[in-house]
């Protein structure tokens, strides 16, 4: 209610965001960031205070963008200077008078768009200071090439080039330790390193043939005097531009193998900014047309150079001028371009904010995030599936709207990994697990796929919940969080848990079918080579008389009941199953005496009725302690057993023992075929046997 | 009744809130707006359920938007309510709940009462 009378108060003016409480404050500042011009803060509030949301935000830096007023009854001085203490603009007290709650908003606000508007300002003046700075020295280095006869395209190639190569060089190693400010220090620095021919006699300078010993001496000195001319500039000594500008005036005509002049520095000890421009100068020379040799066209010059036929260079440099070669004509195409574009652009830009002052860049980036943020959200809320972005720092989810309502969980969760609702949602480590996942994965493979069980609502639901980790931009990237959705996958899990289980279960009885029985047995010997094991087959005696006299059904019926009678006489961890027919298996494991509880198993099937007929086993028991835990000899010494109860007249069980070795079987050969023909099945079994 | 008779029934101060709230028809919607409100529920629910913290909220909102619309008696008792549960329990609160609950009730009856004279 608060809130609506402050909204009342500033009107239909603003575009107006309300957070119930510092959590879905804390997410609307997320996901609205650089939109938001104002945020009215209360302290007291549930989930997470004022505070706390000040915090969040000072720790997010947003604080240095967003002014925040905060509003409250609150008027205990420390509060008050807490709250100026974490950056807040203005603290406004209760009860509020609508004029003065709508003008400090306004003037907060313009406070700040004037802000913002003048940081624009001053990075144009910076811009437009540099760009003169760049100016003059072209002008200058323009006056040394002119006296020279060359073209003025001379001096603006060497800066292209020197940028192009410094930037490759930066890609490939770090071992000069350079800046992007360094770089374009040295690459406006280049236009002056032939500025000390302005000291050379024009005769000698513009000679057409070849020079003299003496002349060539002369000629060399233009690289001192250049650096003299720098050292000299008398306030400005100290600029890094000048310091550059000086090296590569003395250097720019040494050579890597130490035969270069005027000091004989070899490789290294040649600063870098003077090999880059040693390199440019020695490929614009070869590429241009001179009084005494018309122009090599780029390819040929490239490879004149790796080959060593122009000087010799640092192999590293070579390397990068064989990298950047293809780039080479388009660029000195466009780089004498650059100076005309540049201006013309600069005019029209200015003319263009002049007339679209409301309109800026900025804010037309505004309109498509707008744009896609409702592509987005529609999506989101066609899709029925539970979508969610999740940061570490400030440590929340978000939920889409359908998701929220599906998980029965607020849009915005904090800490959400110590939430006991999210932990109840995604129980059995089941979160754990995905967060792992989503740690251990890498930026170039950020997806992660994972199958677990949902509880929502009052249901627990299969689900495949899709993942992408989200990873910094920095060097080495950080785990920021991830985004994802959870797909129901819940009747095609049950579908196949259900086929699963058809294909394993003996479909009259329900117990497990001969081929999953033996799997599972298997599988249990392996698990306990030491454990004491005994299989155990036992058949229905006169089951073919209850089928003659009382018909199919009637015998389908006490095949059932047999099944339920066992199941109820065994331990949950054997294995009954029905082998076929009227015949059952049944494998346990024990411990001690196994005849007393074989005895009791027996004893609580036969000996009791089904209507009116009467239910008698004969059983044959083997274990593996005698017969070992090979799975045909085991069933093969059990049905032995078996086949003796029945041949000394039924009605009781028998253990295997040795005497029995050669005797018949019941069964054998062992069919793994059974179970899928019930009634006919256990018809043709029946008078099989006896 | 008028909005200041109203006021004077609930033991508020007319002339405090209509120098701070532009309209009448702005003080009118936020009177009316009070019996929605649903911060008294929530301090009797919690209250009842010794939930102090949650309690302590709720008194608090009540204290703001009593300040905001000048009704001072409530203000003033709902005020030491949530002082003495800013830091949980004290022996003083039952007192000063029951103070509330009778001023709240004072201030209601009033709302309704110009409610039903302006046929709102």
């Amino acid at each position: 209610m608060n809130r609506s009378i402050l909204a009342d108060m500033l009107g239909e003016e603003y575009e107006i965001l309300e957070a119930e409480n510092g959590v879905e404050a804390v997410s609307a500042l997320q996901k609205y960031r650089m939109e938001i011009d104002l945020v009215l803060l209360d302290i007291v509030m549930p989930e997470m205070d004022g505070f706390e949301v000040l915090t969040v935000m000072n720790r997010n830096n947003w604080i240095e963008d967003i002014p925040v007023i905060m509003i409250s009854a609150e008027t205990a001085p420390s509060h008050i200077e807490r709250a100026y203490n974490l950056g807040v603009t203005d603290f406004i007290t209760r009860p509020f008078n609508a004029l003065v709650v709508h003008h400090r908003v306004v003037n907060t606000t313009l406070l700040y768009a004037k802000q913002k508007k003048l940081v624009g300002m001053v990075a144009d003046q910076i811009y437009q200071k540099e760009r003169q700075n760049t100016l003059m020295i072209d002008i200058l280095s323009h006056i040394v090439e002119f006296r020279n006869g060359e073209s003025g395209q001379h001096v603006l190639h060497i800066r292209t080039l020197t940028e192009l190569l410094l930037r490759h060089l930066i890609l490939k190693t770090n071992r000069y330790g350079l800046t992007l400010a360094d770089i374009s220090t040295i690459s406006i620095a280049s236009a002056l390193h032939d500025v000390g021919k302005i000291s050379i006699p024009g005769e000698i300078l513009n000679k057409p043939g070849r020079f003299t010993d003496e002349e060539f001496s002369i000629m060399k000195t233009h690289t001192v005097i250049g650096a003299e001319m720098m050292e000299a500039v008398p306030i400005h000594s100290s600029e890094p531009l000048i310091k550059v500008a000086r090296d590569i005036c003395r250097w720019h005509h040494e050579r890597w193998d130490g035969r270069g002049y005027p000091d004989g520095l070899r490789g290294d000890d040649i600063p870098i900014s003077a090999q880059i421009v040693a390199l440019a100068d020695v490929y614009d020379a070869l590429t241009s047309a001179r009084v005494y040799k018309p122009p090599f066209h780029h390819d040929k010059a490239v490879q004149m150079i790796v080959n060593g036929e122009c000087g010799a260079f640092n192999p590293l440099l070579m390397e990068i001028l064989q990298d950047v070669a293809p780039l080479l004509p388009e660029q000195m195409q466009d780089g004498a371009d650059y100076v005309r574009t540049t201006q013309l652009e600069m005019r029209s830009v200015a003319q263009e904010m002049r007339h679209y002052e409301e309109l800026s860049a900025s804010e037309r980036t505004l309109q498509l995030l707008e744009h896609e943020r409702m592509k987005y959200s529609f999506f989101a809320a066609m899709s029925q599936e539970i979508q969610f972005e999740y940061t570490v720092n400030p440590c929340l989810v978000t939920l889409n709207t359908w998701g929220a309502n599906r998980l029965g969980l607020k849009e915005t969760v904090m800490d959400p990994l110590h939430n006991d609702k999210v932990r109840s949602i995604l129980s059995g480590g089941d979160l754990e697990g995905l967060v792992r996942a989503l740690r251990s994965t890498t930026p170039a493979q950020p997806v992660v796929t994972h199958e677990c069980k949902i509880f929502c609502g009052d249901e627990e639901r299969w689900c495949r919940i899709i993942a992408r980790a989200t990873w910094s931009a920095d060097e080495p990237p950080q785990y920021a969080g991830a985004i994802g959705k959870a797909v129901d996958i819940h009747e095609s899990q049950m579908k196949l848990a259900a086929l699963e289980r058809m294909a394993s279960h003996d479909p009259l009885t329900g117990l497990l079918n001969h081929a999953s029985a033996r799997k599972r047995i298997i599988q249990r010997m392996e698990e306990q080579p030491d454990g004491q094991f005994a299989m155990v087959i036992f058949d229905l005696d006169h089951f073919k008389m209850a089928n003659n006299t009382y018909g199919h059904i009637f015998g389908d019926h006490v095949l059932r009941f047999l099944a339920d009678k066992l199941l109820e006489s065994i331990r949950g961890a054997d294995i009954a199953a029905r082998v076929g027919g009227d015949e059952f298996l049944l494998f346990l494991e024990y411990r001690g005496e196994l005849e007393p509880i074989i005895s009791r198993i027996y004893h609580a099937i036969s000996g009791c009725a089904y209507e009116q007929f009467p239910i008698s086993l004969s059983m044959g028991i083997a274990r593996t302690d005698l017969v070992g835990t090979d799975y045909e000899t085991l069933f093969h010494s059990a049905d032995q057993a078996l086949y003796k109860v029945k041949r000394s007249g039924r009605g009781w069980y028998a253990f295997y023992d040795e005497s029995m070795h050669d005797m018949l079987s019941v069964i054998s050969p062992i069919d793994g075929s059974e179970g899928e023909e019930e009634t006919a099945d256990n018809v043709k079994k029946g008078e099989d046997n006896l | 009744m008028t909005l200041q008779e109203c006021y004077a029934a609930l033991g508020g101060d007319y002339a405090g809130v209509s120098s701070r709230l532009p309209t009448e028809r702005m003080i009118q919607k936020f009177v009316l707006k009070f019996l929605n409100d649903g911060s008294y529920d929530l301090l009797l629910r919690s209250m009842e359920a010794g939930d102090y913290a949650e309690a302590f909220r709720a008194a608090h909102t009540i204290k703001g938007v009593c300040q905001n619309l000048d009704f001072t008696v409530l203000y003033q008792s709902s005020s030491q309510l949530s002082e003495a549960l800013r830091n949980g329990f004290t022996p003083e609160a039952p007192a000063l709940m029951e103070q509330v609950k009778t001023d709240y009730r004072q201030t209601v009856e009033a709302i309704r009462a110009y409610q039903a004279s302006a046929g709102l």
